[in-house]
């Protein structure tokens, strides 16, 4: 630093003289700590998962080894389809429920209602994570459910029941759909706003009723917010892990242990003392979810500079 | 959609929604028998209330209030080192032109699109490598690294504040810093808000990395606890042993948890609008 000083100060010591004979210094400046954060837990782990998932424990290069030793991991193949239903049954769901509720509530003619019940259905968020598994491990026990009477109706009658493996991607969906969905439906109503009331009322002048206006104007103009709920909620959606984590906790083990690939993950390195089948587990979530959301973001435009 | 239908369909969801938080408050007033036996949405009384509060505290000599003050301290530690990092950044990356802006741009859209839990295992694994393992920072630095963060502030800066504005200033004699500091921060307020928001709201409700990182209970952020006291909760856990919490002393940990996020939530409504707009409208 003091040697930076004293150059500068040979080259003038204005601003001006500063900035000719290091061009960006300032932004180099306000930069720095974030680069260094970038490197040390952005950068650093992913080179870590990558050198891990390609070494053998005395630190030999492996090949794939590890990625065969995964794949042929009996849990693997299963942990993969279980977050590929769970992230199937989160993203449908979101987006038509997000969208729909959206539309109804900003249709809505009594403005006050509307945003109290935004507010309700948003509420939720404050309890995610390990706290929305707790709420929910009471819901889904019919002894002291509220709902208890539905799940009794479905042929529940127990805890245990309830939250059979098979039914877990519905469970899971559910706990997720309520921590998440009401922040989403609030950004939708927002960008719903957005949209002009002129386009609208053109619309409603040309003889479209509500349901063709959310058809042909609304839902076209929510695509691209569309999209981005899609991203963020697969990357979220795709690293499952406190909620089957804590569900197998509170279920003896019966359901949830080794459920998705993060837990898998977790298990090798913690369990079986395995980091580079650890690592590769994680190589393989990283690159799947990485892909998808390039995809997404290429086929839409979205980061189209603007 | 008719009337009456969507009446039907809003007021289900409702329910959906609200009648949980509902329930988890009244649990919290009531006796483990009464959560069974009464109407799951009365409320208890005051004295059951007053009872799991003292079962509930005294449970490893307060370690309830040992958990909310360390999930306090990272997350304010992390708010703290986040601003101080993140804005800067942002408002170089839309402000200023530097060599690597366009490569940094693309790091951080490529590592926000990365999901983060993936790495806790391999970040555990750097962790350990430095010996920091289960030291305050290793949870608190991680969390300070919030490229989202900085995306929104370089949305913000870009859209929001004039180039103008700041090439002025330089004319004028102000320095680089002085620029920054004197007319961008002062515009900031806004995405400071919303930046602080995110990310103090991710990173107390964060389970995974804490649960990795710091294996030791006195250091639990509360949401770890929360499984801790889960894994004594008998009927969760039939082997759970002398030190059995009861299932209203859970509950009302659970309240206590989310307490200072639901504080936040009253008031982030808005935020949530404009910080998710900004966030897709510009790139």
């Amino acid at each position: 630093m003091s040697i930076l000083s004293i150059r500068g100060g040979r080259a003038g010591g204005t601003p001006t003289a500063r900035r000719a004979w290091w061009p960006g210094r300032a932004g180099h400046g306000f930069v720095a700590p974030y680069v260094v954060l970038l490197i040390a837990f952005g950068v650093v782990p992913t080179g870590y998962a990558i050198d891990f998932a390609f070494t053998d424990a005395s630190g030999r290069f492996a090949g794939l080894a590890n990625f065969t030793a995964a794949a042929a991991d009996f849990r693997f193949a299963s942990a993969a389809a279980h977050v590929a239903l769970y992230l199937l049954f989160w993203l449908v769901s979101l987006v038509v429920l997000v969208v729909g509720l959206a539309l109804l509530l900003h249709n809505l003619a009594a403005r006050g209602v509307g945003k109290a019940l935004r507010f309700l259905y948003y509420l939720p968020g404050a309890l995610a994570g390990a706290a929305s598994v707790m709420v929910w491990l009471f819901m889904l026990d019919p002894t002291v459910s509220p709902a208890g009477f539905l799940l009794r109706a479905f042929g529940l009658d127990t805890f245990g029941q309830v939250i059979a493996p098979g039914h877990l991607p519905f469970v899971l969906t559910a706990i997720a759909f309520w921590t998440g969905a009401g922040g989403w439906i609030v950004v939708m109503y927002g960008a719903l706003n957005n949209i002009s009331p002129e386009l609208m009322e053109a619309a409603r002048i040309d003889g479209a009723g509500p349901w063709q206006i959310a058809r042909r104007v609304q839902i076209p103009l929510l695509r691209k917010w569309i999209v981005y709920m899609v991203i963020l909620a697969f990357a979220v959606g795709a690293q499952l892990f406190v909620e089957p984590q804590l569900l197998a906790q509170a279920s003896n083990g019966v359901a949830g242990r080794d459920y998705s690939l993060n837990q898998l993950s977790y298990d090798f390195a913690f369990q079986n003392n395995d980091l580079g089948t650890a690592a590769a587990v994680s190589v393989v979530l990283l690159v799947v979810t990485l892909v998808v959301a390039v995809v997404f973001v290429v086929k839409s435009g979205f980061f189209d500079a603007g | 959609m008719p009337g009456p239908v969507r009446a039907l369909v809003l007021t289900a969801f409702l329910l959906f929604f609200a009648v949980p938080v509902l329930w988890l408050v009244l649990a919290a007033t009531k006796t483990d028998d009464q959560l069974v036996h009464g109407n799951p949405l009365s409320f208890g009384s005051w004295s059951a209330l007053r009872h799991n509060w003292n079962a509930l505290t005294a449970y490893q000599d307060d370690a309830i209030f040992l958990w909310l003050r360390n999930s306090a301290v990272y997350s304010s530690l992390a708010l703290v080192i986040t601003l101080a990092v993140t804005i800067p950044a942002g408002y170089a990356l839309a402000m200023t032109e530097f060599r690597g802006r366009r490569t940094l741009l693309v790091a951080t859209l490529v590592v926000m699109l990365m999901p983060n839990a993936t790495l806790v295992v391999p970040l555990f694994l750097e962790i350990n490598a430095v010996h920091l393992v289960g030291s305050t920072w290793s949870v608190v630095l991680p969390y300070s690294f919030y490229p989202f963060g900085v995306y929104l502030t370089y949305i913000y800066f870009g859209t929001a504040v004039p180039k103008e504005l700041l090439a002025a200033a330089r004319i004028d004699g102000c320095s680089e810093f002085g620029a920054f500091r004197r007319i961008a921060l002062p515009l900031a307020a806004p995405v400071i808000a919303l930046v602080g928001f995110f990310s103090f709201v991710a990173n107390w409700t964060n389970y995974f990395l804490p649960y990795v990182l710091l294996p030791e209970s006195d250091q639990f952020p509360v949401q770890v606890g929360l499984g801790t006291l889960l894994s004594n909760v008998p009927q969760f856990n039939p082997t759970a042993g002398t030190l059995a919490v009861q299932r209203p002393e859970l509950a009302l940990a659970t309240l206590l948890a989310i307490t200072p996020v639901l504080v936040v939530f009253l008031f982030s409504q808005r935020f949530l609008v404009t910080g998710m707009l900004a966030g897709a409208t510009k790139g």
